[in-house]
């Protein structure tokens, strides 16, 4: 079985935000990186479906030079081999641009599955995955957390609101988009960094995938959001916070 | 290219958040001065016709098939696709649901468009809409414009409009309700849907809680679990936690508030280590009052906290422990 884990790099969840001078993205000198969380369990599915199935789990990848860093360690856990779609350009594509891009890469393998985290931490569109399904002519899920492969086709458990979820069958090769926390995270072994080093990272030229087009949509600027409701911040060292709370809750909000 | 179609969701009962994107529907169907459609697709739809008879719409449409009686995103595509040629709408306008998620981003692929997805506002500048968005997990807005020669789509966030705020017809009207008949072939059909189920009877009803404290990532470990878990005790409130902590097994899945665990509005949220993913925030904004202790002081969780505590969790919960024991026992 061969499968194909799409992964972005994006901002680490405690890097320092600092918007750039044009106010059209963040200050990228001032940021870490790291694999897209949906994306990190993405990968962990493809691995177990592997370990489970047997064939090959190839990491593919749309990003800048950093976004290598990324790769390796995709192949340190375990990832066979990777492709890296080499482009600086990700903050001014939109959806239909990068999922050309993508889709044009994975057509090439012929995989029976492709999988994708459900949205990315930093735009957070939940869209790439789905409309590469639509470009491939593959059906797809949105939103899985279990996943069982019966013969030529995949059944998948889905998520739906309020705690409830939904089984769902469809012939491969399909396109599934993984929710967080599927199953744990497995950490890359010492063997596993090693022997990423010899694993193979072909690099793309954009331009030899799809043509460039222009967006259908544009991030005008970005900003602060405006604060609705005005907070109280009570300082204080912790002991003398806490008082403080303790006497709001007691006098203000009457519930102690 | 003409008119704002909002396209509703309905199995069997509305999904609540339809009357949200309606909402959102008729400020900018206002604003642009263009008709305001909605369309719902289905197999048995005659209630929700009668309920969207009595809304204020230009046009209504019920896109009816058997084959759309269960959700499939090649049915819904389909059906909609056929719909919105028909109709040629400026603007194509949804809930951001689960569904929605699953079908809505094809949909506008298959007019060469991006879905402007989950957007927290409308603007209107020089007569184009502006979308406002939330990037890293709420840290951030944006403003996006519909660049496209096709129709725009956009997904409208639960929350972010006020299904209260859709004005009836005034002279109580109703508007005319329109079949529309898709052509859709059972072979196109990919995927077989199985019965929706829950996973376990909800034990903890965290809806009926007065007092809650929230656990997140911040807490680092489940080892110190009992720093939250005595705060708990002392205050006398249930337990609760934001995804991760239950993706992890730390706490039971019950136990998590947000858009994929319980909507809770106690009369007290206290939040420990939660940054506030909107995630999250939708399962418990509606609370009468909401208290944050985190470490980052630009974390989402403070733009709906009432109070705050910017500070290490390890010390400012024990802290908050001894402080209510002290208040509680004078």
């Amino acid at each position: 079985m061969k499968i194909i884990v799409a992964v972005k790099q994006v901002p680490s969840r405690d890097s320092a935000i600092r918007l750039d001078a044009a106010g059209k993205w963040l200050e990228e000198r001032d940021l870490t990186f790291e694999i897209n969380e949906p994306d990190a369990y993405a990968l962990e599915e493809a691995l177990l479906l592997k370990q489970k199935h047997g064939g090959e789990v190839i990491v593919l990848c749309a990003g800048p030079e950093r976004a290598g860093q990324t790769i390796r360690e995709t192949l340190a856990k375990g990832a066979d081999r990777a492709i890296h779609i080499l482009c600086d350009d990700l903050v001014r594509l939109d959806t239909l641009a990068l999922a050309r891009r993508l889709a044009a890469a994975a057509a090439a393998e012929n995989a029976d599955l492709i999988l994708t985290g459900l949205q990315s931490d930093d735009l957070g569109l939940g869209l790439t995955g789905v409309v590469m399904a639509e470009i491939l002519g593959m059906p797809h899920a949105a939103i899985v957390m279990q996943v069982e492969i019966l013969d030529s086709s995949v059944r998948v458990k889905r998520e739906l609101e309020d705690g409830w979820f939904q089984w769902v069958q469809m012939p491969m090769p399909a396109l599934l988009t993984i929710q967080s926390g599927i199953s744990p995270l497995r950490y890359a072994t010492l063997m596993g960094i090693k022997k990423a080093k010899t694993k193979e990272v072909r690099r793309i030229a954009p331009e030899q995938l799809s043509p460039p087009e222009p967006p259908t949509i544009a991030l005008q600027r970005v900003y602060l959001p405006p604060r609705k409701k005005k907070t109280q911040i009570i300082t204080g060292a912790p002991a003398e916070a806490a008082a403080k709370l303790a006497d709001v809750l007691k006098f203000e909000m009457r519930v102690l | 290219m003409n008119g704002v179609l909002a396209i509703l969701e309905y199995r069997g009962g509305w999904n609540r958040m339809s009357w949200e994107a309606l909402a959102a529907g008729q400020a900018l169907a206002a604003q642009l001065n263009q008709p305001l459609m909605a369309a719902v697709a289905g197999a048995n739809l005659d209630e929700a016709m009668a309920d969207l008879a009595a809304k204020p719409l230009a046009r209504a449409f019920a896109v009816r098939h058997p084959l759309l009686g269960e959700y499939t995103a090649d049915g819904f595509t389909a059906a909609f696709e056929q719909l919105i040629r028909a109709l040629d709408p400026a603007l194509a306008l949804f809930p951001h649901t689960y569904q929605v998620r699953d079908f809505a981003p094809c949909l506008a692929m298959r007019f060469g468009q991006t879905l402007i997805a989950d957007a927290i506002a409308i603007g209107v500048d020089s007569g184009q809409p502006v979308f406002v968005r939330q990037l890293l997990q709420g840290k951030l807005n944006a403003d996006y414009r519909h660049a496209g020669a096709g129709p725009c789509f956009v997904s409208i966030q639960a929350g972010a409009f006020r299904a209260d705020a859709l004005a009836g017809e005034p002279s109580g009207a109703r508007c005319a309700v329109e079949e529309f008949a898709p052509r859709i072939e059972a072979s196109q059909i990919r995927s077989q849907p199985g019965e929706r189920f829950r996973e376990s009877a909800q034990t903890v009803d965290l809806s009926a809680a007065s007092l809650i404290v929230a656990v997140g990532r911040g807490i680092k470990e489940q080892a110190n679990l009992p720093v939250v878990e005595e705060l708990a005790r002392a205050l006398g409130a249930e337990l609760a936690a934001s995804r991760p902590i239950c993706d992890n097994g730390w706490l039971p899945m019950e136990g998590q508030v947000g858009s994929s665990g319980q909507t809770v509005s106690p009369k007290v949220y206290i939040a420990v280590g939660i940054s506030g993913a909107i995630q999250h925030l939708v399962g418990m904004k509606g609370s009468k009052a909401i208290i944050a202790i985190n470490k980052d002081e630009s974390a989402p969780i403070f733009e709906v906290a009432d109070y705050g505590i910017v500070g290490d969790l390890f010390e400012v919960a024990p802290a908050l422990t001894a402080a209510v024991r002290k208040v509680k026992g004078g």
